[in-house]
């Protein structure tokens, strides 16, 4: 198996009110095609800024390593050509955007996203079939589609609508950022059935977390350790149970 | 403009740099009905008067009682230092403070000139100042309280008192300023603060000046970085008032927070202006000033944010209200913002109403009477604000003067 | 003398320039020699066959002028205007307007397609006679107003059938001069300030409406103003007047060739507004802003302001302003009738070197009188934006409330974003709220849309779109599809 996405060395840094603090240094991961990867670790071990470099944030500057993502180099990009690349980032945080109605930010991004790849836009009849399909695979109202994005949403509504925006951009590789905070058990099966619908050989998906619960439904391939910006550990999916009963204490002596 | 006829005799006999700022007030002239900063504030008080009577000494009882009443010994500000000015100079004989390390008072024949033709009332006191009182506290020490207490006695003569307070880097002073007066006189005080790096200066003011007096005040604040000005003025007294800041966010980081209050009847008009100029990146600004205005007194507040090019990551936010408590009250308000900086969050809002009816509605429904209603939603809508004076002592004294003004003035007010 | 030279090849050239609508059309214009006197004022009086009253008007007005000083209040600077250095009158020379459409000039069928007039609206234009029903389609009235007057009307039959009188003021004069001595000035007055006045002695063309007691106006009433010779100054006059329970609606749409000369533009509008009556009053103002350097555009200085004069009248602004150079402007609404409403809803854009000072004012003087206010500014590039608006509540005003709410957008870190509100209020029972923020794109919702595969103008396009929303949902349908396409087409090149 070819490798899908490879991090190797990566270091980054953000630019603080005490000059450039480095938060990554030196990640190195293989994801191949059709694995679900998982990422867990304390807090401020760097797990969103991975996410984030990942989807070419700008605050956040690579100051060393690679990413390949299906033999091109990811760091190249834009966000946005990151995306009709394939990448998704699902926010820890959804962003408001006030005014900016659901239906119409939607449309937009999937036919940016489409005309990108070379597939045909869709018309708004077509674009609104396969809304409503996805609305109602993911429980949600449409109602929330007339609403402005993420505005007055609640903490569900809005790993929702990361989900709904996932399932329609069709991405081949999705990061989830700590999705499963906040949710109920009935939202987090929603977010899990969401994210196994697009599971196929041509997917792959890095699942950020802090709680084994959403593995429960994901059955992930492979689970890495983060401590102090690095990969400290990795292993099978019995590891989040190690994890989950015993905390992170012996992989931080570990990265010390 | 007219030509500040008003005080043409005293004009005429300045010398030096107080005549270089008489002869730009002449230039000038004051401000008039189209005059854009007086554009709300008529000057007709001062208008076909002449302030040029002699002013009387008043007598060392007549001082001693009123600095009685402005600082009672029983009240929260009793037996802090006193700064005291009377008739616009400082009087050695009733000011009273302990020697300091590292704070000096020292008063000054003769004092820098600005000649700022933008705030006429400062240029007034250019010319006519008798004399500059200098505050000093060096870097890092703690001044602690002052009461500074401007008190004018006399009809048909204007009095100019001049403070400078400079805190060193480091250093911190806590300032109370009351201006009290019998008589039908101007008052026209001006205060200088300038506030090194790091340096914090809180500044409480009181304005309680006879009915029948003006009140021109200026201050001119530089605050430098990490520094702050914290102020407060509860405007109560004169036919006429106006106190107005310029204040300048020179350093990052730096703060200012200029509130208020005013309680105005009659025939009173009250004036709140400010500018407030970020000059430097990452300074925040406060300012909430409320008005209560009954019988025919008309406030006013004027409030300017300018954010310069440099100053990204501004934080501005600036709120007027006023409750209009009689048919016959008026309030103009005229809040700025001119912004050149895009990494900025600004807001401000105003409004201008009457008592809320659904409050009074549900007061009366629980068996309060409705004129007693009135009474506690005023007195709460500025009590209220009166919660931002960080001064612990200042605050009561101010509760405790609000108050008094309350319960004599309700009738007016209600 | 024709004002025109350029040549085809310069048009063509011009049209593929950044400034989509910078063309000039090639019509032989009869043109009055530059400057303004009492000599100019009778030839325009005379050209139009005046009555002797209006010229008196006129004269008056300019009169008044002559002791006025220019305004220096606004928030705008530009070099001295030389009044003397521009043509008061400038009309294509195949005038009097057509008896029918085919009449018309073919160039300036041209015109209206570059203006983008939508195209049922050309077909109109272009003498196809709509079919017998068919006008349900075609909902649409355009008075196009080419430099100083009026040369083509359109569903004139429909409108007069139903009462509604929509035609050039110059006509007006003529047909209707009882309505218009009585109206004309009344809510503007030939003195009420220096480019009004100067509008009073010299206007030349503009569009007149009249809706007698009771009707709905049948169809939204449309007129594409257009500055095309050069060194003329445009001077529209526009009054509308509605009577008891009747309705309008109004959409005025600008565009001028690109010059390098500052063009003036002053116009006045003027509506009444009577018992129970409503007019909305919408305006697309893309006027050529000149180029990045800040060479050029239109200096747009314009009085527009309704009487509500009944009870329950109502009557909205609704403005979207991405042109001109220089834009003064402050569309108002004296709430006298008990009850009335006054509405404005702002977006203003500017880009470059563009100044816009514009807001409005709202006068309440009737008890329970209601206003609202909108306001959207967004600065780039080197150019400052102003909102300047007063909400006056008179002792009179009982019960009556404003709500204000205006919040200003700074896209890079060269441009100006002012608001100066005026309130004063004198009614203890009336209410004014007013609410203003400043703040920029954030770099969260950039990243945001940038990360679901949006470019950078794009997502910058959404979201400006987004705060604007407010503004835009109150324009009808047809110009808020434009009025978005433009708020893009201002800000490019002004990311990144």
């Amino acid at each position: 198996m070819s490798d899908f996405l490879k991090i190797s060395g990566l270091h980054a840094s953000i630019e603080t009110d005490g000059g450039a603090k480095e938060i990554l240094r030196g990640v190195d991961m293989t994801i191949p095609a059709g694995e679900l990867h998982v990422v867990m670790g304390p807090n401020g071990c760097g797990k969103s800024t991975l996410a984030y470099a990942l989807a070419g944030r700008e605050d956040y500057e690579i100051t060393s390593g690679s990413v390949a993502f299906k033999g091109k180099d990811l760091l190249e990009l834009e966000p946005d050509e990151r995306a009709a690349a394939g990448i998704f980032l699902a926010f820890q945080a959804p962003v408001e955007l006030p005014g900016v109605n659901n239906a119409n930010f939607l449309r937009t991004a999937v036919n940016a996203v489409r005309r990108a790849r070379g597939e045909p836009e869709m018309d708004a009849v077509a674009f609104l079939k396969a809304v409503r399909a996805a609305t109602k695979s993911l429980s949600m109202s449409d109602e929330m589609l007339k609403r402005n994005v993420n505005v007055g949403f609640s903490g569900g509504e809005k790993k929702r609508n990361e989900v709904l925006q996932m399932t329609l951009l069709q991405p081949s590789f999705a990061v989830l950022d700590e999705t499963d905070s906040g949710l109920d058990v009935d939202a987090l099966r929603i977010v899990a059935d969401g994210v196994n619908r697009l599971r196929g050989p041509e997917f792959s998906a890095l699942v950020i977390t802090h709680h084994k619960r959403l593995l429960d439904y994901l059955s992930p391939d492979r689970i890495h350790v983060m401590a102090n910006g690095r990969i400290v550990h990795s292993g099978g999916p019995e590891l989040a149970e190690k994890i989950d009963q015993e905390g992170y204490a012996a992989f931080l002596a570990d990265a010390a | 403009m007219s030509a500040p006829a008003a005080f043409a005799q005293q004009l005429e006999k300045t010398s030096g740099a107080a005549r270089d700022a008489a002869l730009a007030l002449e230039r000038i002239g004051l401000p008039g009905p189209k005059t854009e900063a007086f554009l709300y504030t008529s000057l007709r008080p001062l208008t076909g008067r002449s302030f040029t009577a002699p002013p009387e000494a008043p007598s060392a009882d007549a001082v001693r009682a009123l600095i009685m009443r402005s600082v009672p010994v029983d009240g929260p500000l009793a037996g802090q230092p006193l700064v005291v000015f009377v008739n616009g100079v400082f009087s050695r004989e009733h000011s009273k403070y302990p020697d300091q390390a590292g704070v000096h008072i020292r008063t000054d024949a003769t004092d820098a000139v600005q000649e700022d033709g933008d705030m006429p009332f400062l240029l007034l006191n250019d010319a006519l100042y008798r004399d500059v009182t200098v505050l000093e506290v060096d870097r890092d020490t703690d001044a602690g309280s002052f009461v500074v207490l401007s008190l004018s006695f006399g009809t048909d003569t204007s009095f100019h008192p001049r403070l400078r307070v400079r805190a060193g880097d480091g250093a911190s002073v806590t300032l109370t300023e009351i201006a009290a007066g019998e008589g039908a006189y101007l008052n026209n005080p001006v205060l200088f603060c300038d506030v090194s790096p790091r340096a914090h200066v809180v500044h409480t003011k009181l304005q309680q000046e006879d009915a029948q007096a003006v009140h021109m005040a200026a201050v001119r604040v530089a605050v430098a970085e990490g520094g702050s000005y914290d102020s407060f003025t509860l405007g109560l007294g004169g036919v006429l008032s106006r106190h107005e800041v310029r204040s300048v966010l020179g350093g990052a980081k730096a703060a200012v927070h200029i509130n208020g209050a005013q309680l105005l009847t009659e025939r009173q008009t009250g004036d709140i202006t400010s500018v407030i100029r970020h000059a430097a990146p990452d300074c925040i600004s406060r300012q909430t000033v409320r008005n209560v205005l009954g019988g025919h007194a008309r406030g006013v507040f004027q409030g300017k944010v300018f954010v310069e090019r440099i100053a990204q990551k501004t934080d501005g936010y600036q709120m007027n209200q006023a409750l209009l408590v009689s048919e016959t009250a008026e309030m103009d308000a005229k809040p700025e913002l001119e912004i050149y900086a895009d990494d900025v969050k600004c807001s401000h809002g105003a409004t201008v109403g009457a008592l809320d009816a659904d409050q009074l509605f549900y007061l009366c429904s629980r068996g309060i009477p409705g004129a007693e209603a009135r009474q506690i939603l005023i007195s709460a809508f500025l009590e209220e604000v009166l919660d931002l004076v960080t001064d612990e002592a200042a605050r009561d004294a101010l509760q405790g003067v609000l108050q008094q003004a309350l319960a004599k003035r309700i009738g007016a007010v209600s | 003398m024709p004002a025109v030279t350029e040549t085809r090849e310069q048009i063509e050239k011009l049209g593929q320039s950044s400034y989509k609508w910078g063309f000039e059309t090639d019509i032989e214009m009869d043109i009055a020699p530059k400057g303004l006197n009492e000599d100019t004022i009778r030839l325009i009086s005379a050209r139009k066959e005046e009555p002797e009253w209006l010229l008196e008007w006129r004269l008056a007005a300019f009169r008044a002028w002559l002791s006025m000083k220019e305004p220096q209040w606004a928030k705008v600077a530009y070099p001295p205007i030389d009044y003397q250095d521009v043509h008061y009158y400038a009309a294509p020379k195949k005038q009097p307007g057509p008896k029918s459409l085919d009449e018309v000039d073919p160039e300036l069928l041209k015109t209206y397609a570059k203006l983008g007039i939508p195209l049922h609206e050309q077909a109109i234009l272009a003498g196809v006679e709509p079919e017998e029903g068919a006008e349900e389609r075609l909902p649409v009235a355009v008075d196009a107003v080419f430099d100083s007057v009026s040369v083509a009307t359109t569903f004139r039959e429909t409108l007069s059938k139903a009462g509604v009188i929509f035609c050039p003021i110059s006509e007006a004069v003529r047909d209707y001069p009882d309505l218009v001595r009585q109206y004309l000035g009344s809510v503007v007055p030939a003195g009420d300030n220096f480019f009004a006045a100067l509008n009073s002695a010299v206007f030349t063309d503009g569009s007149f409406v009249f809706v007698p007691k009771g009707v709905r106006c049948p169809m939204e009433l449309s007129t594409y103003f257009r500055i095309n010779a050069r060194n003329t100054g445009q001077f529209e006059r526009t009054l509308i007047i509605v009577e008891d329970g009747a309705s309008v609606s109004y959409l005025e749409g600008c565009t001028a060739p690109m010059r390098d000369e500052n063009q003036l533009h002053a116009a006045v509008v003027e509506l009444v507004a009577m018992q129970d009556a409503s007019i909305k009053y919408s305006t697309v103002q893309n006027w050529y802003p000149g180029d990045e350097n800040g060479k050029g555009g239109i200096y747009n200085f314009v009085t527009k302001r309704g009487a509500c004069r009944g009870a329950r009248s109502r009557i909205s602004w609704t403005q979207v302003e991405t042109g001109s150079a220089i834009t003064w402007k402050y569309p108002s609404c004296i709430l006298q009738g008990e009850g009335s409403v006054g509405e404005f809803y702002s977006v203003a854009v500017t880009n470059n070197h563009q100044q816009a000072d514009t807001g409005t004012k709202m006068i309440h003087l009737g008890r329970n009188t209601r206003s609202t206010i909108i306001a959207k500014t967004i600065s780039a590039g080197k150019s400052d934006s102003t909102y300047r608006g007063l909400v006056r509540m008179m002792p009179k005003a009982s019960g009556a409330r404003n709500f204000t709410q205006c919040d200003s957008l700074l896209i890079g870190d060269q441009c100006g974003a002012h608001t100066v509100p005026y309130i004063e209020n004198r009614n203890m029972s009336a209410r004014v709220e007013h609410e203003a923020t400043t703040s920029r794109i954030s770099e969260d919702q950039l990243f945001y849309c940038r990360s679901r595969g949006l470019s950078e103008e794009d997502a910058v396009g959404l979201i400006v779109n987004g705060f604007c929303r407010e503004v835009l949902k109150e324009l009808p349908m047809e110009f808020a599809v434009e009025a978005q396409k433009l708020l893009q087409i201002s800000l490019e090149g002004s990311v990144g």
